[in-house]
């Protein structure tokens, strides 16, 4: 406004274009509202309620229905947790399941699927992609099912089955190799989602673009390195990013391929453990509020690494500024 | 180097994208492929690319057959109407990039790059990245990038197309005068006869898969062999109308129930000897409008005057007949008018309805 003022700018009254900065304001807030909206009821207001909770004592054993009997015992959660035996084992453990499942499958495989598929008939590229697809929109419960069938002990097992026509030895891999299989569970699935975005920002590479790479005297493997992926970079960064955050709050599969097991906490991830201790005791005590402590500390851990990934990564220089001036 | 085309054919699927084309390229040789949109003559460009794999036939480069040589090991370059920069990329990178796949040491490279980028007035630019240039500017970048490497063989799609008129006119002189001062074998992609007349030494005309025509810009202006080559060839287009032509005690008139036109015996005795209806094709500049009417003229109205500046372009109705002709701007005419028009019958051309081939050239 002053901008116009200094201008000369007369033909302009100064009361309208208030109004009109006001208005421009409600509407960009106005397109923000459903996001908005749904960022705070579903996200915002549970991590409220699940911070109080964790400043609680809120437990089955001493639930009532009268909730006053449940005591604000500020941080006495977390010091329990951080004197945990299990609890530094449960972090490293999900330290490793998360970076060696998103460098393995979520990002690897899925890079390469996605390559392979783009470069050989188009309809067949279709297929594998599909199959790829499978265990994601299989239920987790007949997935895990299904994987639990094949690995279990001879004679129940189809890999054991052929371990015995084969005369080798048998094994029961779940106790031996928990890890290896909680992985690839989890990766199979993970394929996918990277898949599905590198595939389309491949595609989305102007033909001539591609073309124009073989003229200029490169191979098929050349092209890749040196036009492919810089130019996928963006969702490179973006799948890096969001699988890292998905696989920290997933557990599903490995509560129903392992439970965390064998034995005591071999295969525990930290969002397993906030599941179990706040939903699933084992001792039949379901621990709210403690549980909601580990939950806090997830969603703390989860926001530090989406900003240090965003600033790392520089995603505020891959976006470009909007061309729309105002509304 | 010659490149020699027998009998190529590129179908995908059921879709015919060229069929059965036989084109002899000299060394040295600019030639358009010249159509309207879908007639395959991109088809063809991205198959002498190696980008396609030819169904049927046989491509040469020099001696060598190229059908199933990778578009690396063929030494072209190429420019296209997108520009296809890499946006990732520098001017310098996207210029120095075919040499760097070449292994071309990064001391040659620099100097390699910095010549062509010169020719081409770009040398300040080298810095800059693909979305920072103006499309004049992007495409010099992309002529620089397919003559840095010295390639055997030139070929251009559509380069042009996405530059306003005034750039497009620069260009298409620069690139011209570049290619025969460096004499590399062009193949030169347009739907834009302007550009083919201008540019090329002989002209590939192409419809809906099929090689219509091959030859110098004269010839098909002055003698087309098909009814879709002087409809296509030649702005504004030539106008074409049904006629009979008919033999009187050696004079030969062609006829309409509202036109009656003499013809020379050299342009009127193969379409009277054809028989029955035959197309007659003839140009807006071989049209003139007569100050003092005479038998030799037929007179009809004004339907609309277009000003095109240098001259107006006049749609004049005789009978159920239009006619597009040129006039003086400064003649003035407006639509209504009654006008006569002299039609310059030499320039006549004959065509036959049914197979749309000349009757007068074969």
């Amino acid at each position: 406004m002053s901008e116009q003022a200094k201008t000369g700018d007369t033909t302009v009254p100064r009361s309208r274009g208030g109004s009109n900065a006001l208005k421009s304001y409600l509407g960009a807030y106005g397109f923000m509202a459903p996001a908005g909206i749904l960022v705070i009821v579903f996200f915002l207001i549970p991590v409220a309620i699940v911070l109080y909770l964790s400043l609680t004592n809120l437990a089955s054993s001493n639930f009532t229905s009268n909730l006053a009997i449940m005591e604000f015992i500020g941080l006495k959660n977390y010091q329990t947790l951080l004197n945990d035996q299990f609890a530094r084992k449960i972090f490293f453990n999900t330290i490793f399941y998360v970076l060696v499942t998103l460098s393995i499958f979520n990002v690897s495989l899925a890079l390469l699927v996605s390559l392979l598929t783009t470069h050989i008939d188009r309809s067949a590229g279709f297929v594998f992609r599909a199959l790829w697809i499978l265990p994601r929109i299989t239920s987790p419960v007949v997935y895990i099912l299904i994987w639990k069938r094949m690995i279990a002990e001879a004679p129940f097992g189809i890999i054991n089955q052929f371990n015995e026509a084969l005369g080798q030895p048998t094994y029961n891999y779940i106790s031996t190799n928990p890890w290896v299989f909680v992985v690839v569970v989890n990766g199979f699935i993970g394929v996918s989602f990277g898949m599905i975005i590198f595939t389309s920002a491949i595609e989305s590479i102007p033909r001539d673009l591609l073309n124009a790479s073989l003229v200029d005297g490169s191979s098929k493997l050349q092209r890749i390195r040196y036009v492919i992926m810089p130019l996928i970079r963006w969702p490179l960064l973006f799948v890096v990013t969001y699988q890292t955050l998905s696989l920290l709050t997933s557990f599903v599969e490995i509560q129903l391929l392992t439970d965390g097991g064998p034995g005591l906490y071999r295969t525990e991830v930290w969002s397993l453990t906030a599941y179990h201790r706040a939903l699933s005791n084992y001792f039949g005590n379901a621990q709210w509020g403690y549980g909601s402590a580990f939950a806090v500390l997830l969603v703390m851990i989860g926001v530090v690494l989406a900003v240090i990934y965003m600033r790392v990564f520089r995603f505020d220089e891959l976006i470009a500024e909007p061309r729309v001036e105002a509304l | 180097m010659k490149v020699t085309i027998d009998n190529l054919s590129k179908k995908f699927g059921e879709v015919v994208g060229v069929e059965n084309l036989t084109l002899h390229i000299e060394d040295g040789e600019f030639v358009a492929f010249l159509g309207p949109s879908g007639c395959g003559k991109t088809t063809t460009l991205l198959t002498l690319a190696g980008i396609y794999k030819p169904t049927d036939g046989v491509i040469r480069f020099g001696e060598r057959v190229v059908n199933t040589v990778q578009p690396k090991d063929r030494n072209i370059g190429m420019v296209f109407q997108s520009y296809a920069l890499y946006p990732h990329m520098t001017v310098f990178q996207n210029i120095a990039y075919p040499l760097k796949l070449k292994k071309v040491s990064k001391a040659d490279q620099h100097d390699r790059v910095r010549q062509v980028a010169n020719v081409m007035g770009i040398g300040e630019l080298l810095d800059r990245r693909p979305g920072q240039l103006s499309g004049g500017q992007q495409q010099r970048v992309a002529l620089g990038r397919a003559l840095v490497k010295e390639p055997d063989v030139l070929l251009f799609d559509e380069p042009l197309s996405n530059l306003d008129a005034r750039l497009r006119l620069t260009m298409r002189g620069e690139i011209k005068h570049l290619q025969k001062d460096l004499g590399i074998t062009s193949i030169y992609v347009t739907h834009d006869q302007v550009e083919a007349m201008t540019m090329a030494d002989r002209i590939a005309v192409m419809s809906g898969g099929h090689l219509q025509a091959f030859d110098s810009p004269d010839e098909l202006y002055d003698r087309p062999k098909t009814q879709f080559v002087a409809g296509f060839v030649g702005n504004p287009p030539m106008n074409f109308v049904d006629v009979s032509v008919q033999a009187s005690n050696g004079r030969f008139f062609a006829e309409t129930e509202s036109l009656r036109l003499e013809v020379q015996k050299e342009r009127g005795a193969p379409p009277a000897s054809h028989g029955g209806p035959v197309v007659m094709g003839i140009r807006p500049e071989d049209i003139q409008i007569a100050s003092d009417p005479n038998n030799g003229t037929v007179s009809g109205e004004i339907f609309v005057v277009e000003p095109l500046g240098r001259e107006d372009l006049i749609d004049v109705r005789i009978g159920r007949h239009s006619f597009l002709l040129l006039a003086d701007t400064e003649d003035r005419h407006q639509a209504g008018e009654r006008v006569s028009l002299a039609f310059d019958m030499e320039q006549a051309q004959f065509f036959d309805p049914e197979t749309e081939k000349s009757l007068l050239w074969q």
